[in-house]
């Protein structure tokens, strides 16, 4: 029920660091999980049976299957301020306002890079007062972690919030998925972790965790997860992996620069800095839904209404027209 | 070992003792947080910030997984482990269909790709699916009338046909065989779906209690879901015959209920995937709604890549529609869409006529293993004990497993003086025992039922 154990460890690994005392010590009560979706879920469960009277808080935006999520686990939401519409940045105030107001011992459910849909991540010294904070208000966090590797084309480097945390002492949950940075989508690998006090308490958690996952599938599916053992299990292969990784994280960042390149060079007026501020798959554009209807009805160009495009759909083939109808719909605001 | 997995699940967890060894105090990247204080014997931690899991107990252990923990540590030549609910060769060796191999060869060759599945899973898997267990001529098939979503296997298919219950049929009951796969009742318990049991085992007779049966039936509420093994009951091997299952039908009709099938053995029971079809098509022959769940873990060896499909039979397209897309709604929130590999083994296999030839040989040749070793297990008691008890009703059970009759005391000394590990309701997992062991087996059983209670004053706790 707990799934294929070698995948897990390499999992905790790139989560927790290859040296983490919390590994040696065997203080993580991890799993494999159905991609981040089932890890999300698992851990929502897990909170509702034994925290029945817990909320969570949700950022604002998040991915909007989070609500779903919690929503079905039966875990009442609250949210937090995150995206400030102005600056197509953080809202920082507002976010470590609502962390503040929050009752004591609140869980939040906070992305670890990447952020989606709006690719506006903390900076370094954002994440550490967000902890000094939970620290002080001793909440919990859950970190959803979709884009390890696939940030910024170096998986330590985006796992950094999370190690800001467990610098601080604090014991944290963490869904990994392999969905996007192994490409293993339809496979559904993924793996939730809780941070205990001790191996007792792991060993303790984890049978619950088994317990929660037996009546809704079993035990997780197989070959994605002896794909994803084998390669970070071969030093060679996994290697290859964080060359691989890197090469989809630098196209990515690459058409960001070339989109706000082409959008500056079209002579609009508007600030295209969040092009490149922005990180991750997705560019929380700002475009207005009318924008984005005109985009699709016009110019062919699919996207979610909120304004969020997918920059993994952007190709040097493409980046020319996307700026030219971008530029056309917006001109005129 | 047994022991051990007991003394875990009897331990609760005191949160403020901790092993002195595990804390490294002063150690770099130690937990700044903790500061332990010696009194005696105990180490006490005073954390800034005191864990929220503390109340947590250590989950109950798997019934059938420490039976297979207790056969590994068991060091005796003569072991024997029919606990398992997986298939094994006559060398008693995990076995993976030819046919699935071959199938994995050309998804390799060919470069699939892994991009995301809709949340209803593979179209050509669904496809597939719906029309081994209908026939592809069946007009609920033409018709378009069943809702079909590929599952996480058996389980995560009966578990969105659970949500969907309690999403929608508020209040209403499911019915679940005394006994059945213990797995059942944690899946409506977490899905918050009320249960009561109908008679089923009748250890009298080592038989079904038809009559216990249609009466609960009856009894139960209308609108009741009635859950139902299509063949091969899991875990007594005991199926109703033809004329029964029309009984039950009529019953199931008058009383307005929904029957919802789990058929985790098409094909493997009896050889014949048409064979063990026909409860299911009875009752869609007799234009029922129902629900059937299906599992590709045993008949095409598929196991822990969790293949399997929930299968709603509605009365209209329309009416078929509507649930696929409510089934999918609760499916989005558990996993998003459903793993791709095994739903392309089985449409590959399905979808090529030589493949599926295979496969149908492949599986005649399982279910045909576990027959074999049926009936040397029968002829080995009839010969060896001379007490004339009727052992017929093992040649009577059909699937994988077959429920011996023996009670606790007698299946504790099975394992405790003859090393043969089952689980302690009597149920052995023939497709665990080779021709070869079938007279060892025969004998341990013989001495179980006639000596058990003589050799061990008080039950031991396994």
């Amino acid at each position: 029920m707990g799934g294929s154990v070698k995948m897990v460890e390499e999992t905790l690994k790139l989560a927790y660091g290859d040296d983490s005392e919390f590994i040696k010590d065997k203080r993580i009560a991890a799993v494999q999980a159905l991609s981040g979706t089932g890890a999300c879920r698992l851990f929502a469960d897990f909170q509702k049976r034994f925290c029945p009277s817990s909320q969570i808080y949700i950022p604002v935006p998040t991915w909007s299957n989070h609500h779903n999520i919690w929503r079905d686990a039966d875990v009442p939401q609250k949210t937090y301020h995150y995206y400030h519409p102005e600056t197509k940045g953080l809202n920082f105030s507002g976010l470590m306002d609502d962390v503040k107001n929050a009752p004591e011992g609140s869980f939040f459910l906070l992305h670890a890079c990447a952020h989606n849909p709006t690719g506006v991540d903390p900076t370094d010294e954002q994440w550490r007062e967000i902890s000094q904070l939970f620290k002080a208000k001793k909440h919990f966090a859950f970190f959803d972690m979709a884009y390890q590797g696939f940030a910024s084309g170096d998986p330590a480097r985006d796992a950094k919030s999370i190690r800001i945390f467990l610098e601080d002492g604090h014991h944290i949950g963490i869904s990994q998925s392999y969905a996007k940075n192994m490409g293993l989508y339809g496979q559904r690998v993924g793996c939730l972790s809780v941070l205990c006090a001790d191996e007792k308490q792991a060993v303790t958690v984890k049978s619950q965790l088994q317990q929660l996952a037996r009546p809704m599938y079993s035990n997780p599916p197989l070959h994605g997860a002896q794909i994803v053992s084998t390669i970070l299990g071969d030093p060679e292969l996994k290697s290859l992996w964080l060359k691989e990784v890197k090469i989809m994280a630098d196209r990515i960042i690459g058409m960001r620069t070339t989109l706000r390149e082409s959008l500056e060079k079209l002579g609009s007026p508007l600030s295209w800095e969040h092009v490149t501020k922005q990180i991750g798959m997705f560019w929380y554009s700002g475009l207005t839904p009318e924008q984005v209807d005109r985009l699709t009805s016009e110019y062919h160009i699919y996207m979610t209404r909120n304004g969020r495009i997918s920059m993994a759909g952007v190709t040097t083939g493409n980046v020319g027209y996307l700026a030219n109808a971008i530029h056309e719909v917006t001109k005129s605001s | 070992m047994a022991s051990s997995m007991l003394s875990l699940g009897s331990t609760s967890l005191l949160p403020r003792e901790v092993n002195k060894d595990k804390l490294k105090l002063g150690t770099s990247g130690s937990n700044p947080f903790l500061k332990a204080k010696s009194f005696s014997r105990v180490t006490m931690t005073v954390a800034v910030k005191p864990s929220r899991f503390e109340g947590i107990t250590m989950a109950p252990p798997d019934p059938i997984l420490g039976v297979s923990e207790a056969f590994k540590a068991d060091t005796n030549e003569l072991k024997l482990n029919l606990g398992v609910g997986a298939y094994r060769t006559e060398e008693l060796q995990p076995y993976v269909l030819n046919v699935v191999k071959k199938a994995e060869n050309l998804m390799l060759e060919r470069g699939d790709n892994k991009e995301y599945l809709p949340i209803e899973g593979l179209a050509a898997f669904n496809k597939a699916t719906a029309e081994l267990l209908f026939g592809a001529g069946h007009p609920v098939i033409k018709e378009q009338k069943v809702a079909t979503i590929q599952g996480l296997s058996g389980t995560g298919s009966l578990r969105l046909a659970a949500a969907l219950i309690e999403r929608y049929f508020p209040g209403a009951k499911v019915l679940i065989s005394a006994p059945t796969w213990g797995n059942h009742k944690n899946i409506f318990n977490d899905a918050k779906v009320p249960w009561s049991e109908y008679r089923y085992y009748d250890p009298k007779t080592i038989g079904l209690d038809f009559e216990g049966m249609i009466a609960d039936i009856k009894e139960a509420p209308e609108g009741s879901f009635i859950l139902l093994h299509g063949c091969a009951h899991n875990p007594t091997g005991i199926d109703p015959t033809p004329e029964q299952w029309v009984k039950i039908a009529d019953v199931i009709q008058e009383k307005n209920h929904i029957p919802f099938f789990d058929v985790a053995y098409q094909g493997f029971a009896s050889g014949s995937l048409d064979e063990d079809a026909a409860s299911v098509r009875l009752f869609a022959d007799r234009g029922m709604e129902f629900f059937v769940a299906q599992s590709y873990s045993k008949n095409l060896g598929l196991y822990a890549e969790r293949i399997g499909a929930i299968n709603v039979v509605c009365s209209s397209a329309d009416a078929a529609t509507r649930v696929k897309s409510q089934l999918k709604r609760i499916a989005r929130p558990m996993y998003s869409n459903p793993p791709v590999h095994g739903a392309r083994i089985v449409a590959n296999v399905v979808g090529d006529a030589a493949m599926f030839g295979e496969w149908k040989a492949e599986m005649e040749m399982m279910a045909g293993r576990i027959k074999t070793v049926r009936q040397k297990l029968y002829d080995s008691l009839v010969s060896k004990d001379k007490s004339g008890k009727d052992w017929s009703f093992i040649l009577k059970q059909i699937g994988m497993f077959s429920f011996t009759g023996l009670n606790k005391a007698q299946s504790d000394n099975m394992t405790n003086k003859w090393h043969v590990y089952m689980t302690k309701d009597g149920r052995i997992s023939l497709a665990g025992l080779s021709l070869a062991k079938c007279e060892y087996l025969a004998d341990a059983i013989i001495d179980s039922y006639h000596n058990a209670l003589l050799y061990w004053e008080t039950p031991i706790e396994l």
